[in-house]
């Protein structure tokens, strides 16, 4: 099967029935190595135990970003190639993308508080993330607005790659401006500054929580496709009662003008 | 295991990351419940798709 292939809803239907099981059956092994693994790692000489939100909350603000990602990408794909997938992908990953970044604020106000003095600080990295859980409820919000589901595409695309502005300013909040938030300790020019005692956890949480998505994902593109037809089988039917009704009444017109002749 | 004086704020990040996740997974199969709930339902009435093919072909 090619990538073109996947362009058609019911080739992609019959996909995600094969691979959602292998799917989560992988979160699922992942995401428990991880969190045993995120259970044993060793307390941090200056954040004491602490340290252990950072395995749940850096995934959920990678992820954040990557989703945004992902969704500016399936925007192309609406916007320039009119990808039949493409609005579907963008939909159906913005409630997981804003799950994931409601997390990552969370989490980091959580680990702020004992680490920082404060749960929650105006300064570059924050504010940016904020906005971008913003952007995520807008989305989700433009798509309940709009009834036909291609115009709230092509709008939503326009939006999505606009927001797409502020994934390098989130990335380099902490370089171009000073901010409470700790500088990139992981993805860095000349390599990580985690002890791999860290870090192993870290990026197994990391794998872990990236297929969460991959499954959460297709599973709800599945949904917004079978949406899709419950809504077209829906017109169809309304059609065909419109179209029985104008038959009945014409019928009953062309009696009563034969009666009154 | 001990988590120190701050256990609170670490169980409480774990315990909100768990609730997130069994909410966002409760809502997508609930939602492909009601999704072929409704096909089922538009099948039983006789609404076929333009490919002659039943609303719950594929799958």
């Amino acid at each position: 099967m090619t990538l073109i292939d996947l362009a058609n809803p019911t080739r992609f239907l019959a996909l995600t029935t094969r691979v959602l099981p292998w799917l989560a059956g992988a979160t699922v092994i992942l995401l428990a190595i991880g969190l045993y693994q995120s259970a044993y790692a060793p307390d941090d000489y200056q954040q004491g135990a602490t340290v252990k939100i950072m395995f749940i909350h850096v995934p959920n603000a990678w992820l954040s970003m990557f989703v945004w990602g992902v969704m500016s990408i399936a925007s192309l794909g609406t916007l320039v190639w009119r990808h039949p997938l493409a609005d579907v992908a963008a939909k159906a990953a913005a409630p997981i993308g804003a799950s994931f970044t409601f997390l990552a604020l969370l989490t980091g106000s959580l680990w702020g508080r004992p680490m920082w003095g404060t749960y929650w600080e105006w300064d570059a990295r924050l504010t940016s993330v904020l906005i971008l859980f913003l952007m995520y409820l807008g989305l989700m919000a433009l798509w309940r607005a709009v009834d036909d589901p291609s115009r709230a595409a092509r709008a939503a695309a326009v939006l999505t790659l606009v927001g797409a502005i502020n994934l390098p300013i989130i990335k380099f909040s902490v370089d171009w401006w000073n901010t409470l938030h700790q500088p990139a300790s992981v993805m860095r020019m000349g390599g990580s500054t985690l002890d791999k005692s860290f870090l192993i956890p870290l990026l197994v949480m990391a794998i872990g929580f990236t297929l969460l998505f991959v499954t959460l994902h297709l599973a709800a593109m599945r949904n917004e496709i079978l949406r899709r037809r419950v809504r077209s089988l829906q017109m169809m039917q309304a059609s065909r009662v419109a179209f029985s009704n104008e038959v009945g009444t014409g019928s009953h017109q062309e009696n009563a003008s034969t009666g009154a002749a | 295991m001990s988590l120190g004086p701050y256990a609170s704020f670490i169980v409480t990040s774990y315990a909100a990351a768990a609730l997130v996740v069994v909410i966002l997974i409760g809502w997508i199969v609930l939602d492909y419940r009601n999704q072929t709930q409704r096909l089922r339902e538009l099948d039983r009435s006789g609404v076929t798709r333009r490919s002659g093919l039943s609303a719950m072909d594929a799958p």
